[in-house]
């Protein structure tokens, strides 16, 4: 007979010996499906997933950035989240940014001195991504609307919309694609610092992070949201307004979103598209998760996620393999990492079923 | 009584959670068929762990249990009731779109057609054979506390239970349903069936066990005959030492007294329309414990909140008297108000909710930010200043000897006394002038009660206005000065809690007896 009980609280050391057993276990689950599935030696196919995320500087600069850009966006949703506000919205979030830096890129793009362009695309990314999220938000604390359901479907708006214009100012016409914005005079291009085309992108989400990590661990506004997630009631009971709490999380959540968006377009890709935001607001919810809604620790959880993204595109262009092998692969870690959090809340306990007998 | 059936022989039951904490060390337990038996203990005294393995929802860790003589394994709450075991746990289960005759048969597999008309009557059977009084077609949503839990009585009745586990079943009842469940009881004893009940009001044990098991720190400690016994020896064997069970009444030594709340014709309507408060007047003084009495659900919720500034209003006022001296008075209204402006308005008003965990307090959150609950926007800094709530934990802590490993704990890791200690606690540092509470001991042990009872005793002596909604009438007409009866959102009356009686107002809260006052 087996019983399940709640345990009162694991070391922190011991939590973290139960998370890295868990890796090492699906590691060799990986391995073993790595090889009946495929023949290939497991150790090769491991080695060649790290050379594939690091094998160059060349790639270790493009983690680094994947890395900033998905961390940047789990930084966005955390707020909401510690709020028990699920913003799934993130995708259509970072589009209204991008979108609002393209425009300003193609249609300000030689008329007004780059600085300026650059701030501007800044301030109008924010603004729009606030705008995306604030809508469900004020929905919610007016009506009480489904704000999963609400911030879901103004994703296919955004794409949508990014769809219609990407049309409006393709290049050539008739090509469906925007193309480099701006390419000869490099107008609302972030600068480069150094030799690194990404390293702007990588300090300004480090900086982001400390100050997201301080805004909800020691902030009054971190406190209240602690406090309406937990409990709308309390919030009340001393006085907090719950409705200008919510709209005012979500306005920054949608705000982050909205600037990981223009990191996108003016840091990244100098280019709009539809899939610009390449799934990132659904993959940032499980960083956030992960990492317990924890700012700092999701520079863990999103390395590990964009480390597996990457290693997995290796393996299969190495070994020629379906993409959908590295995907399995991730899946397999994904489910011993979430798994063994049960084991660190939870004891197991196995007894023998006559047990009540023996006096 | 040589002649006693034994039902149910626990013997050696131990139960730890989480690998550390006992709940029940080495308890032997006899059931008698025919017997009511109480079982009584503190808090954290194992009580309900223990009956809970007996009806299959926690599994010892050793001991054994053996029904009618034969050794058992209670593994689940269907092996308990194949045996005959039913609980009765004080938030009951019933689906309340459904009626009576549809909840107590749900779940039951039975042969061929289903038949609802033959489940009634069968339902009316058992009503009349212990003289139930339910409708089985009446729907649960439309039933008060005492019927529902009449209503899952019956239910296990109607499953064949006949050793019943009753978890505080008095807890939400009026001193005449109170009555009435003890005349069912005694018609199932006499009927041969063993019960069980829990229960820390004392007099009830005195009046319907006929003998009582003490538990203390989840050990059994001992028993004694209820008709040889004197709840002052209850006690003492609960407790472990000698108490003192008199709840003070001190007369307050005031320059004056003053008025500090003045309610008048106070109407509010809850968000769907019904009238929850009906033209509600009257007036807490400074220095005085208020009591209010009345059936759960009676008014009391809003009426607290109406004054805290949480309820909306849907007409009357509610005055706050600053300053009175000869005919000069200053005086605010409260209503329109939230709790924020009211602080800004210089009105220190504390309020101890019903709902610890749902609205007095974060459970998920640590001792420290809790005490800041209502502090934390003090300072013009954008960020918290965690020292000063700190340091009132830590006096909370020591000073109302909250059992807690630290301020660093989440409180909802504390046991129900020590949650009450902490909310009360932050609520009196404030140094408040008027101070709502709600079923301010409810699941406490006499300790702990006591401890609260004195703490707003102190809070009268230093001449705060001091609100009380209770229920155990018998601690009403001890403490408060002056008790407000509330019937159906309306003031049945307010009486003198030095002269009037518990039938007195038990009446006056049914709406039977006494007049507008």
């Amino acid at each position: 007979m087996v019983h399940i009980t709640k345990r009162k609280e694991m070391p922190v050391v011991q939590a973290l010996a139960v998370r890295l057993g868990a890796i090492l276990l699906a590691l060799v689950v990986c391995g073993i499906v790595t090889t009946i599935t495929t023949g290939l030696n497991p150790i090769d196919v491991y080695v060649t997933m790290i050379k594939g995320a690091f094998g160059t500087q060349r790639k270790i600069w493009i983690l680094l950035q994947e890395i900033a850009i998905l961390l940047c966006v789990a930084l966005a949703l955390t707020p909401a989240f510690r709020m028990k506000f699920w913003n799934l919205g993130g995708e259509g979030q970072i589009l209204a940014g991008s979108l609002a830096s393209a425009a300003c890129m193609i249609c300000l793009g030689d008329k007004i001195p780059n600085a300026a362009l650059i701030a501007l695309m800044l301030v109008t990314s924010v603004v729009a991504g606030a705008v995306w999220a604030g809508v469900p938000a004020a929905a919610k604390a007016r009506w009480n609307t489904n704000e999963t359901l609400f911030t879901l479907m103004m994703n296919y708006v955004a794409t949508q919309l990014v769809a219609y214009f990407v049309i409006v100012w393709e290049v050539p016409k008739g090509s469906g694609n925007i193309g480099i914005i701006n390419q000869a005079t490099e107008a609302g291009w972030l600068p480069q610092i150094g030799s690194s085309k990404y390293l702007l992108n990588i300090v300004l989400v480090a900086i982001l992070t400390v100050f997201m990590y301080l805004y909800l661990a020691y902030s009054k506004h971190g406190y209240e949201i602690s406090v309406v997630g937990e409990s709308a009631s309390t919030a009340r009971y001393v006085g907090i307004k719950v409705d200008r709490v919510i709209v005012r999380t979500l306005l920054l959540s949608g705000a982050v979103c909205g600037f990981a968006g223009f990191l996108l377009v003016a840091g990244t890709n100098h280019t709009l598209t539809t899939t610009i935001a390449g799934g990132r607001g659904f993959t940032a919810v499980m960083v956030a998760w992960l990492a317990n809604f924890n700012p700092l620790v999701m520079v863990a959880s999103s390395f590990l996620l964009v480390f597996m993204g990457q290693g997995a595109g290796e393996i299969s262009t190495i070994y020629g393999l379906n993409h959908s092998f590295g995907d399995i692969l991730t899946g397999i870690i994904l489910f011993f990492i979430i798994g063994c959090e049960f084991f660190i809340s939870y004891q197991v306990h196995f007894s023998k079923k006559e047990g009540g007998h023996d006096a | 009584m040589a002649d006693r059936q034994l039902a149910v022989r626990m013997r050696g039951i131990t139960k730890e959670f989480a690998g550390k904490v006992v709940a029940n060390k080495d308890v032997d337990l006899d059931i008698y068929r025919g017997e009511v038996l109480a079982l009584l203990g503190e808090n954290g005294s194992g009580k309900t762990t223990l009956m809970n393995m007996l009806s299959g929802i926690y599994f010892p860790d050793s001991g054994s249990i053996e029904i009618d003589g034969k050794p058992v394994v209670i593994a689940s709450p269907k092996d308990a009731f194949e045996h005959g075991i039913g609980m009765i746990h004080q938030h009951f289960k019933l689906v309340n779109v459904f009626t009576a005759a549809e909840n107590i048969v749900l779940g039951l597999k039975g042969e061929g057609k289903f038949d609802l008309a033959a489940a009634s009557e069968r339902i009316r059977q058992i009503c009349d054979a212990y003289g139930f009084d339910v409708d089985p077609n009446q729907k649960v949503y439309d039933m008060s506390v005492s019927q529902k839990q009449t209503v899952e009585i019956v239910k296990l009745l109607y499953r064949g239970a006949d050793i019943l586990i009753l978890d505080e079943p008095t807890a939400v009842l009026t001193p005449q349903e109170t009555d009435k469940l003890f005349a069912v009881l005694r018609n199932m004893r006499d009927d041969g069936k063993a019960i069980i009940i829990i229960t820390h009001k004392l007099h009830e044990v005195q009046d319907i066990s006929d003998r009582v098991v003490v538990l203390r720190k989840g050990e059994y400690v001992g028993e004694m005959l209820t008709a040889e016994s004197t709840t002052q020896e209850m006690t003492n064997m609960m407790v472990g030492r000698q108490v003192s069970l008199n709840i003070d009444r001190p007369d307050v030594e005031m320059d004056y007294r003053m008025e500090r709340i003045r309610v008048k014709n106070l109407t509010v309507k809850n968000a769907d329309g019904v009238t929850k408060l009906d033209d509600v007047s009257f007036t807490a003084y400074t220095g005085e414990i208020l009591g209010i009495a009345g059936i759960s659900g009676s008014g009391q919720k809003e009426l607290l909140e109406a004054i805290a500034g949480l309820q909306p209003v849907d007409s009357g006022s509610i005055e706050y008297v600053v300053d009175a001296t000869g005919d000069h008075e200053e005086v605010e209204q409260l209503i329109g108000m939230d709790p924020v402006k009211i602080a800004n308005m210089g009105v220190v008003l504390s309020f101890v909710p019903e709902d610890r965990l749902g609205m007095g307090l974060v459970g998920s959150m640590d001792l420290t930010d809790n005490m800041m609950l209502r502090s934390f926007r003090d300072g013009r800094s954008p960020f918290t200043d965690r020292n000063a709530p700190r340091h009132l934990a830590e006096l909370v802590v020591d000073e109302l000897e909250v059992n807690t490993p630290g301020v660093g704990t989440p409180v909802r890791r504390l046991s129900g006394g020590n949650v009450q200690k902490v909310l009360v606690g932050r609520e009196i540092a404030a140094a408040p002038t008027v101070l709502l509470s709600a079923y301010a001991v409810r699941g406490l042990d006499v300790n702990s009660s006591y401890l609260i009872y004195d703490l707003l005793n102190r809070q009268k002596g230093n001449g705060v206005a001091v609100v009380y909604v209770g229920e155990d009438l018998d601690v009403l007409l001890e403490l408060c000065d002056r008790i407000l009866v509330l019937c159906g959102g309306k003031v049945s009356g307010i009486v003198d809690g030095r002269t009037t009686t518990k039938n007195e107002v038990g009446l006056m809260m049914t709406k039977l007896g006494g007049g507008e006052a």
